[in-house]
């Protein structure tokens, strides 16, 4: 079955993370208009850890995620609104909190081993009526035909589509183009396949046309590539390869540069781009969203960023670990000390 | 002394690994009757190799067993869902207490070094979950010396630890254990966070605790985490501080704003524990299994101690 080309533009939740969760509420209403008007398919708007990341491991946010959601659904013409949530910080609780605000489509994350900590809440999230995404973070630590096993345990509680997500931007080519073909080898052909990738390694455009090719059709992408790390997918270079390749999708080129570059670089307070410390992300296959906790701690305890990322790599750290950065930070300085 | 009689309701991970203890180390309390639903499970099997009464057919089963008239304590290590129906039998028996170590929470929450005391009069008292036992007694323990605002615990699990049961109900862990940071931690707000990580060899359980707190005096709040470690390893023996306690300065220029509380400024302060379990019935990365059951262990033998008045 051909599924269309989906395009979800994650600038409003992956995003946070570069700005540390800042957008002011007219902020995102002013991003998800343009977003909406450009023509993308879903805008998702959250913490950048999911609902009710806000916290002292992740980041307080400026606003509550319910402050950040309401009134936008009333002024989409054609784009769902869309959230995320992790299992083990946000509970069903929140996800009918979201429904109640209009959001009609949900990602349910989990690590890439872990799937069967989803059902419930995917379970949950159709009985609201949403359209349901499972996510398999970390997707490089789990190797093609497990990581299908665990895509299978979503599809099986209910999810409409299953992602590759490469958190740590560690994949290369053939590593996303294994994975996805994993996952149509096992899922129903009615299931959904999509992708989502981090540019650390500067592949986050080649990789999520290599998904595309292979079979994904839900594609994740942000302005300017706003995310964690070295940012995600970006967006308007994506539309502008899927224009060169006649694709069939309804964004528009011209105004997705627009906001990217008038908009959306402007607010970014530390670069969002390849350098030493977001390519180190992906040299460790390290969660993107680590970056700039690390650069605090290395700031805090006189340290080097990097050597903070890759100890944590080696330690083989998850999604949602970020307390034990300092942990890390503080081994690290105290064996520097020779204490 | 004559030991008292109890029985365990649940034949998996917890429930077995709290039968271990008892057998082992305590000089109070008897194993009677491990109670299960599945006549082939390990746990049971395990109960009949250390000489204890099996029964496979639940609550009804327990109370219809010779054993029963004598048993004075209950376990429940079986769910939430079940532990309603379980409690709904045993509360006809006023001679029998039950603790138990669902996230049902139909009875107070219970965490030993904080609020024994304030509970010995109660039929039935909750064990909170792993991570609230590892982390509540911090919270408390900074509460004493600095008004809590805000609590927050991380709890990282080996993902071999975690059992189904686990898995199919992490809400109950998160709003459970949150829920007992503010009742039983003194915090005004508390938050939970449960991560399982899937690391070969299996990473052993780390707990994190954040406050942010009044301005207090941070030798004193040290002081106190370190006396209140201590407590909890006099029945947790691998419970440990890992790191020295940090200090974070949260100014009225650059408060946090907390979902529940509004903006923020204090201190904020770090513990990073370590549990490392005693390889009872899973090995020593399940520090989670062990906290666990220890915490019910020790909550059981203080009330006999009590009732016996020694």
């Amino acid at each position: 079955m051909n599924h269309k080309i989906y395009l979800q533009d994650v600038t409003l939740r992956d995003g946070m993370h570069a700005i540390q969760h800042q957008y002011g509420k007219e902020k995102i209403k002013e991003i998800a208009l343009k977003l909406d008007q450009a023509g993308v398919d879903a805008i998702e708007i959250a913490h950048g850890d999911g609902l009710a990341g806000g916290s002292f491991n992740y980041g307080f946010g400026k606003h509550t995620d319910w402050e950040w959601l309401e009134g936008i659904k009333e002024q989409l013409t054609h784009a769902k609104l869309t959230t995320l949530i992790l299992p083990g910080i946000a509970t069903i609780h929140d996800l009918k909190k979201a429904s109640q605000l209009g959001v009609e489509s949900v990602r349910i994350a989990t690590h890439s081993t872990e799937a069967d900590i989803a059902p419930q809440h995917i379970e949950a999230a159709k009985k609201l009526g949403m359209d349901v995404g499972g996510f398999l973070m970390m997707s490089h630590m789990n190797e093609p035909k497990k990581l299908a096993q665990q895509a299978k345990i979503m599809e099986a509680a209910g999810a409409d589509c299953v992602y590759v997500v490469d958190s740590a931007g560690a994949l290369l080519m053939d590593g996303v183009a294994d994975r996805i073909k994993a996952f149509r080898d096992v899922l129903d052909d009615n299931t959904e396949i999509g992708i989502h990738c981090h540019h650390n390694l500067s592949l986050g455009v080649a990789n999520t046309i290599v998904a595309f090719e292979n079979g994904a059709n839900r594609m994740d992408a942000s302005l300017a590539g706003m995310g964690a790390g070295a940012g995600n997918c970006p967006l308007e270079v994506l539309v502008a390869v899927l224009n060169k390749m006649n694709t069939e999708h309804h964004s528009d080129l011209f105004q997705l540069m627009d906001i990217a570059d008038d908009v959306i670089r402007p607010l970014q307070t530390r670069p969002v781009r390849v350098d030493r410390e977001t390519l180190s992300l992906g040299y460790a296959g390290v969660y993107s969203s680590f970056l700039i906790h690390a650069e605090r701690a290395a700031e805090k305890y006189g340290l080097d960023t990097r050597s903070i990322l890759v100890e944590l790599g080696k330690r083989k750290m998850v999604g949602g670990q970020e307390d034990m950065i300092v942990d890390v930070a503080l081994d690290i300085s105290r064996s520097a000390g020779g204490t | 002394m004559s030991k008292t009689k109890v029985a365990i309701i649940g034949s998996g991970n917890i429930g077995t690994d709290l039968m271990i203890k008892i057998i082992r180390l305590s000089d109070c309390l008897e194993m009677s009757v491990l109670v299960g639903i599945d006549p082939d499970s390990d746990g049971l099997a395990r109960a009949k190799r250390m000489n204890v009464h099996t029964c496979h057919t639940g609550v009804d089963g327990l109370i219809a067993t010779p054993e029963w008239d004598e048993i004075k304590l209950v376990f429940d290590a079986t769910s939430a869902k079940a532990h309603a129906y379980n409690w709904s039998k045993i509360q006809a028996f006023p001679d029998k207490k039950m603790i138990d170590l669902t996230p049902a929470a139909i009875g107070p929450y219970l965490v030993p070094p904080v609020n024994f005391l304030e509970n010995i009069e109660v039929p039935n008292v909750n064990m909170v979950t792993c991570g609230g036992q590892a982390t509540i007694p911090i919270v408390a323990a900074i509460n004493q010396v600095a008004k809590v605002y805000y609590g927050e615990i991380v709890a990282s699990i080996a993902s071999k630890s975690a059992g189904p049961g686990t898995r199919a109900n992490i809400d109950e862990f998160t709003e459970t254990t949150a829920k007992a940071i503010e009742e039983v931690g003194g915090a005004e707000k508390g938050k939970a966070i449960i991560v399982l990580n899937p690391a070969e060899p299996p990473m052993v359980m780390r707990d994190t605790v954040f406050t942010l707190s009044e301005n207090g005096d941070r030798e004193k709040i040290k002081q106190s985490v370190i006396d209140m470690v201590t407590e909890v390893q006099k029945y947790v023996p691998g419970y440990q501080l890992h790191q020295e306690v940090q200090f974070d300065d949260i100014p009225a220029s650059a408060p946090v704003f907390i979902e529940g509380l509004g903006l923020k400024h204090g201190l904020k302060t770090t513990v990073l524990l370590k549990v490392v379990g005693a390889g009872h019935y899973l090995p020593e990365y399940a520090g989670n299994l062990d906290i666990m059951t220890s915490a019910a262990r020790a909550t059981a033998e203080r009330i006999v101690n009590l009732k016996s008045g020694s």
